[in-house]
């Protein structure tokens, strides 16, 4: 576990809206290859700016961002948005082709992959999120949960070095909350989670960052972040009821 | 193939008229129509003609008449207005049933009727047997506008989620003790299609950047190439030119 470029790297990053509300002043971490972190924060904490400054929707502040060495810049923001790969909140925004299977295809095909390969790839994502047989269904037909981990095929067909999850375990029930964590373990690939959802953090994540009015204000180990009452307080994060980070073993 | 977004006209099944490539089924059909529209209202027997080509279709798609008949029923409030032609026409008159009708608008009712009629069940038997997805495909290897295709598509993904999406504002009004009645209700109304309307306006700015972040660029990528060979084209293509021939004798009789 040595890796040699990190997988997301991003160096003094701050960020301001055209109408003038500053989002981000100066956000610095870096994420290595494999590593699965949980980005925290109370609403408004500037999550989702941060999120679009990974694969260049929003940019022209200061500071950089670098996905495995490579610079988020106009000039290579297509190997960026290959290597990216941002799972949307809502699947409904995210799966806009009338068929499961196109939808997967939508993103290697923009690619320039064409034919058997591009075949190979879909058939690949979507038997790791387990809906191989779903693939000529259109998407408005499924189950929210299968929309999600339909959702996250999408973005595993582009092969991509991240994988950038934006409240994944919004609106599933415990079954399909139980199976999306099986599948985010079961890949190897970098993942960053932003989420509310501190036990889904706790389960899934080692390591956590706690985003707080445009900066980092805690990177560490999730087990110690969640246990730090005062922190926690400070920055708006609180447990469910009746739930002990303490209490929790973990596998992994 | 095809589980799911089956839409209301379309009839599963696997008859040689389905399995045709989307375009030459199109251009059959558009060909079809355009010769029927030609052929001269006084040829009478060239539209019973043509009414058997499409018997004999039906038959090798598999569909019943029962249903086809039944499909033809939308096209009722548009020949309305054929029937009416006879009464109000000028022209020369004759006596039927103890009505003065006139000649003119009798030729003109008997043209709209068949003719419409022709080009309606040509559709329907192209919607019964080409699924909506398909259909598109083949709108795109026609060579349509790809920004045309690509909002029909769009149409049908999101479609259901509009509807479902009035539906939950419909609910939550009714909800609040409202009950739309009358006049005075429409203000309510109309402040609920304008929300629909900016809801719906930002989907589509949350599904462009989802787009974008999967690499789109300005066109759809092609992920399904769909090919005709010469003998699927001739054999879509044996309505339209076995009408043509029968439309060529029709002029020259």
């Amino acid at each position: 576990m040595d890796p040699v470029t990190a997988s997301l790297e991003v160096t003094g990053l701050a960020f301001a809206y055209p109408d003038g509300h500053q989002a981000l002043f100066g956000v610095d971490f870096s994420i290595a290859r494999g590593e699965r972190v949980a980005l925290l924060g109370p609403n408004g904490a500037g999550k989702t700016t941060l999120v679009l400054h990974l694969n260049g929707i929003l940019g022209g502040g200061v500071g950089s961002v670098k996905v495995a060495g490579l610079p988020v810049d106009k000039q290579h923001m297509a190997e960026i948005r290959r290597r990216v790969g941002i799972v949307f909140q809502d699947p409904d925004d995210q799966l806009f082709m009338p068929t499961v299977r196109e939808d997967v295809a939508f993103g290697p095909a923009a690619a320039g992959l064409k034919g058997d390969e591009l075949e190979a790839r879909v058939r690949t994502a979507l038997e790791r999120v387990g809906m191989a047989e779903f693939a000529h269904r259109p998407p408005h037909h499924l189950s929210f949960g299968q929309r999600r981990r339909v959702a996250v095929a999408t973005v595993l067909a582009m092969e991509p070095e991240i994988l950038v999850l934006d409240e994944p375990s919004s609106n599933l029930d415990p079954a399909s909350r139980r199976e999306l964590a099986d599948i985010l373990r079961s890949l190897d690939v970098t993942v960053l989670m932003v989420t509310h959802d501190l036990p889904y953090a706790l389960e899934l994540c080692p390591r956590s960052l706690i985003l707080s009015e445009g900066t980092i204000a805690a990177d560490g180990k999730t087990a110690e972040l969640l246990t730090d009452e005062e922190l926690m307080r400070a920055h708006r994060l609180e447990l469910p009821f009746g739930f002990d980070p303490r209490s929790v073993t973990m596998g992994a | 193939m095809g589980a799911g977004h089956a839409h209301r006209l379309y009839r599963h099944g696997h008859s040689p008229v389905h399995a045709l490539p989307p375009h030459t089924k199109l251009a059959a059909v558009f060909a079809f129509v355009v010769v029927v529209v030609s052929t001269p209202r006084e040829a009478m027997w060239a539209f019973g003609l043509y009414a058997v080509l499409l018997g004999v279709v039906a038959y090798v798609a598999r569909v019943p008449a029962r249903f086809l008949l039944k499909r033809l029923l939308i096209e009722v409030p548009f020949v309305a207005f054929a029937v009416l032609m006879p009464f109000v026409a000028e022209g020369e008159r004759v006596e039927v049933l103890g009505m003065s009708l006139s000649v003119s608008g009798l030729w003109g009712a008997w043209n709209v009727l068949a003719k419409g009629t022709l080009g309606v069940a040509a559709s329907v038997l192209l919607a019964s047997t080409t699924e909506l997805r398909e259909l598109l495909l083949g709108l795109q290897r026609l060579k349509l506008p790809p920004l045309l295709v690509q909002i029909a598509s769009f149409m049908i993904r999101y479609g259901d989620v509009i509807t479902d999406e009035m539906r939950r504002m419909r609910i939550a009004r009714e909800s609040r003790g409202f009950e739309a009645s009358g006049v005075r209700h429409w203000g309510v109304l109309a402040k609920s299609a304008g929300a629909l309307f900016i809801r719906s306006y930002e989907r589509g700015e949350r599904v462009h950047l989802a787009m974008v972040s999967r690499g789109y660029a300005g066109s759809m990528p092609v992920i399904d190439e769909v090919t005709a060979s010469r003998a699927q084209w001739s054999y879509a293509l044996a309505l339209p030119v076995t009408a043509l021939v029968v439309c060529v004798v029709g002029w020259t009789l």
